[in-house]
């Protein structure tokens, strides 16, 4: 076992874990942050990701222990205290970028990565960005609208699919 | 996931002392190994990170020779490696951005896997491989499928590229797992031209010494015209057979000359 230590989502917490703790067993069993979810648990679907100072990880796939010291921010950590959303929620719900929401998480923590830095992304951007994020209902386009929305950018010819 | 031991060394000369240890694995981005132990497909009794050795991050130039610590994230050659374009845009396209916040390119040498980007860029350089023990050629440190000149409880500690004239890297992508179907790296320096293959091969990334031979007479896409690679010993799966991957090799080789020169 070993103590580790990191800021979630603003808030300094601790824990002692095994050497095979996962990121993500940590977020969700220990911190009880289960807004953060497994989807495939081998790197593929993105459904778990975080952002680990500042950058988009697949939670599954980093050990808790290397996460010792690190800022981490969470799906759960993009709302303001009061409960409104962050805009980039906003305009999935706006867009209906969701249906059963299960890869929302991870696509609203890959679309915050993403616009961060490149706050003015093309259609082909988006669409390159989100390889790692897999979604099995709504398909892709509603998503890439809702990020190129929350980027601030008019999305009202874009039909809906 | 089942139980093991976790270290997380501050130095090299730490990281080595941990891994003498018969039944330890280096872990350097976790990228293809975590999910590997999931799947336990390996199952080392103890894993010594790399990811928290500073001498073995970050990108840097001495004279004409680009150095990349082994444990620098993808996603850092990316944006540092300007030097070097064609192995920055490389690094830009492997896995998804997640991936290449984590994944290493020493964790990529290391693995050798068949269908890895970085193996092509560092043969077709002529890069050094630096360890914790020595110095190996590139063409000396690739010997088949997974198989590396690295010793047991050796780890990559930098990967030194000599800046080509031009170069450039093509990747017919598979398209779910985002590994190369077929790659070309092609760079060019003031003695020949070197061409290596990645994604083809049953023996993982080879050099194409025939087309190396005609574009160091003729830098052009021209100078591939009649050339081919045989079939055999190419990989065949469900996403292509042999004769189409050495079809692909052809066809990579020339877009990538097109877009060098």
């Amino acid at each position: 076992m070993a103590k580790v230590t990191m800021t979630v989502n603003g808030r300094k917490v601790s824990g002692e874990v095994p050497g095979n703790r996962l990121l993500v067993e940590f977020l969700r069993e220990d911190q009880r942050l289960t807004g953060t979810h497994v989807g495939c648990d081998t790197s593929q679907c993105g459904a778990c990701v975080v952002h680990v100072n500042g950058k988009a990880v697949k939670s599954c796939t980093m050990m808790a222990s290397e996460a010792d010291g690190a800022d981490i921010t969470t799906i759960e950590g993009m709302a303001e205290a009061d409960g409104t959303m962050h805009p980039i929620q906003q305009a999935f719900q706006d867009n209906h970028g969701l249906q059963c929401g299960f890869c929302t998480p991870g696509m609203v923590m890959s679309a915050a990565a993403l616009l961060k830095d490149n706050p003015n992304p093309t259609e082909a951007d988006v669409r390159h960005y989100l390889e790692g994020n897999i979604c099995r209902c709504t398909g892709y386009h509603n998503i890439v609208k809702a990020i190129l929305a929350a980027a601030g950018q008019d999305v009202s010819k874009i039909a809906a699919e | 996931m089942y139980a093991f031991d976790f270290e997380q060394p501050k130095t090299i000369a730490e990281a080595v002392a941990a891994l003498a240890d018969d039944e330890a694995q280096p872990l350097s981005g976790g990228q293809t190994l975590i999910p590997t132990l999931k799947q336990r497909l390996a199952m080392p009794s103890k894993l010594v990170s790399l990811t928290a050795i500073p001498e073995m991050k970050g990108v840097c130039m001495n004279g004409n020779t680009l150095c990349i610590g082994g444990a620098t994230p993808h996603a850092v050659v990316a944006a540092e490696a300007s030097a070097y374009p064609a192995l920055a845009a490389l690094a830009s396209n492997i896995g998804d951005p997640a991936v290449r916040n984590r994944g290493t390119i020493g964790g990529s040498i290391a693995n050798n896997d068949p269908a890895a980007c970085y193996p092509s860029a560092a043969l077709a350089s002529g890069a050094t491989i630096v360890t914790n023990s020595r110095e190996i050629a590139a063409d000396d440190y690739f010997q088949g499928l997974f198989q590396t000149a690295l010793e047991e409880g050796e780890i990559v500690t930098e990967v030194r590229f000599p800046v080509p004239q031009a170069a450039n890297y093509q990747k017919f992508v598979q398209p779910a797992s985002r590994f190369a179907l077929v790659g070309v790296f092609v760079a060019k320096y003031a003695d020949g031209v070197r061409v290596a293959v990645t994604g083809a091969s049953n023996d993982g990334v080879f050099r194409w010494t025939e087309a190396e031979a005609a574009l160091s007479a003729n830098f052009s896409p021209s100078a591939l015209d009649g050339l081919s690679v045989s079939a055999d010993g190419m990989i065949g799966d469900l996403h292509g057979t042999p004769e189409y991957r050495a079809h692909l090799i052809g066809v990579m080789t020339k877009r990538a000359v097109a877009a060098a020169s």
